[in-house]
């Protein structure tokens, strides 16, 4: 169990993390979401210990991380946003090391090594140098350490930076595999990864949480319009003009990269709608090419979170 | 203790893997060889010299002439080379990043500081060894008196110990093992002529900075004293400065 109280971090001048609280059970994966700068390393570096807050509270496994910080220290692991490694050390023998370091009892250390090297797939590399690595596997050493010795409580900052897709695949399982028993929380920005994994999403911006909800509902709470990408054979006014006569379209803008190509914006809950839009390409006789939903990015969402809040000072942006 | 241990293993394998302390423990022997060499033969010629005067070939002594001087002048030397050793314990944890697996394990600083100094001495103490072949000459081929090259060790290991200590500090306080060693020289520097203003600030505080100075308490080790003093000081200087480290690691995490 994590729980945050108010948490605030300043550099300086700078306010990393402003008045940030949370609370996440056990068992929970929890994604931070937010872009570069946003606050969530920050955030994790206090959960972790690693650096204090200005002010407020953090508590994680029942200790606080101020009050006890060995004590959290003994039951996290913790992946930071680069791998930690020693370029001069070889695979085994690092993940040996940090066995040590994390108390793994001496007689259950050789298969405990083994044990976070298959699950990250390093026991082919296990006997290279670390510098010679590349950043896949260096960031899946990483990962390995953070494993070691099954720590109740995972924070992983961008675990899936730098590896190939085939790995991301990879590891996102590993990490969905771990959630039975772990508590776990990990930072991206990429929002489908967050989607995958977690159960629930922290959305960070400027060191401030602008929402916080239940993976599932998110992208459905945050917009309130479906959007479609169109592309016809006979592109012109008159295909422009039959697909906005169809009720529930809001606009339809041309594609300027895409000859034939529209982005048509619909109302919400526009299942019925885009049978309309597509009757109405086919029976025009425009030659309908390609019709697909288009999702919202991360950049998206902020500007809709940001001007929603800006809209409704009241509701502070929180949504739920 | 365990885990001092764990740190300790582990910097000794960086220091070996990596051409780091083989780099250093070769100049050190190359250096103190050329001395060595040179320091016995000019022992040599006097030795022949004194021939023609039987009477005085009483004077001729290993310990006064050659092994004394000998020690002399490579210890300027070793305590120079020391904090080249030292300066990427800390500093590269930091650019590096693996100060963050570090500082989030379950170890606390002071075994952290303990453990890169302990590293750092078992390096000094195979350094010491091997050119413990210089002396061991002396002791196959002459007949020294064996106590004051075993006292001149044990200074050398304690002034080595000690600028080790003073270059984790420096490590401690900066990402960028140029200046940390840099300044390590500048305060070894300052701590070997700070002896040299005794003499223009009266005779109680000039007693005090004599005292000061870091190689002066080499001197009585390497004529075959050990004195409490020369002792007390060396290993308070280490306490201080690793003392001083634990905080400044404390303190870093703090800003």
């Amino acid at each position: 169990m994590i729980e945050v109280e108010n948490l605030t971090k300043r550099y300086g001048n700078i306010l990393a993390v402003d008045r940030v609280s949370f609370r996440i059970e056990s068992g929970e994966i929890v994604g931070f979401l937010g872009p570069n700068g946003a606050g969530k390393t920050t955030t994790m570096r206090i959960l972790t210990g690693f650096i204090p807050p200005t002010t407020g509270r953090a508590i994680v496994a029942d200790f606080d991380v101020m009050e006890k910080p060995l004590e959290v220290k003994r039951r996290i692991g913790y992946l930071p946003e680069h791998p930690p490694v020693y370029n001069d050390m070889l695979v085994s023998p690092y993940l040996d090391f940090v066995a040590r370091l994390k108390e793994v009892d001496s007689r259950e250390r050789p298969q405990e090594v083994r044990r976070v090297m298959d699950l990250c797939g390093l026991t082919e590399v296990q006997n290279r140098l670390i510098g010679n690595l590349s950043r896949g596997f260096r960031q899946r050493v990483g990962l390995a350490q953070a494993l070691l010795g099954d720590p109740e409580i995972l924070v992983l900052d961008e675990p899936t930076i730098g590896l190939d897709p085939r790995q991301i695949v990879e590891i996102r399982e590993l990490i969905k595999n771990l959630r039975a028993d772990h508590t776990i929380i990990l930072s991206s920005h990429i929002l489908p990864e967050v989607e995958m994994i977690c159960s629930r999403v922290i959305i960070i911006h400027e060191g401030k949480i602008v929402a916080e909800d239940q993976t599932a509902h998110l992208q459905s709470t945050l917009r309130n319009s479906d959007r479609l990408f169109v592309q016809v054979g006979q592109a012109g006014p008159e295909a422009l003009e039959s697909i906005r006569r169809v009720p529930g379209v809001i606009s339809v803008l041309p594609e300027e990269k895409v000859p034939g190509g529209y982005r048509v914006e619909l109302e919400r809950e526009g299942q019925k709608i885009r049978e309309d839009v597509a009757r109405a390409i086919v029976t025009g006789g425009f030659g309908l090419r390609e019709l697909k939903p288009v999702g919202m990015s991360l950049e998206e969402v902020f500007v809709q979170l940001t001007t929603v809040e800006g809209a409704n000072p009241e509701e502070g942006g929180k949504i739920s | 203790m365990k885990k001092i241990q764990a740190l300790v293993t582990k910097e000794l394998g960086s220091y070996f893997i990596s051409p780091v302390a083989y780099v250093i423990i070769f100049i050190f022997l190359g250096v103190s060889g050329f001395l060595f060499f040179q320091i016995l033969s000019y022992f040599n010629l006097q030795s022949i010299q004194m021939m023609r005067y039987p009477g005085l070939l009483d004077r001729l002594n290993l310990n006064d002439m050659v092994l004394f001087p000998f020690f002399h002048n490579v210890v300027v030397f070793f305590t120079f080379l020391i904090p080249v050793l030292t300066m990427r314990l800390l500093s590269e944890e930091k650019k590096l990043g693996t100060g963050e697996l570090l500082f989030t394990s379950p170890i606390t600083t002071t075994e952290v500081v303990l453990g890169k100094f302990f590293a750092a001495a078992a390096v000094i103490l195979v350094m010491l060894l091997f050119s413990f072949v210089y002396p061991l000459m002396i002791l196959i081929f002459g007949n020294p008196d064996v106590g004051p090259i075993f006292t001149a060790y044990l200074g050398l290991f304690l002034l080595g110990s000690a600028a080790a200590s003073l270059g984790i500090l420096m490590s401690s306080l900066t990402e960028n093992q140029v200046i940390a060693v840099i300044s390590a020289w500048g305060v070894l520097i300052f701590l070997l002529i700070i002896g040299w203003a005794a003499q223009s600030v009266g005779p109680t505080f000039g007693a005090v900075l004599q005292h000061l100075s870091i190689l002066e308490h080499f001197q009585s080790f390497s004529k075959g004293i050990i004195e409490l003093k020369g002792v007390v000081f060396y290993l308070s200087f280490i306490f201080f400065t690793l003392f001083l480290t634990q905080r400044v690691l404390d303190s870093q995490s703090w800003r």
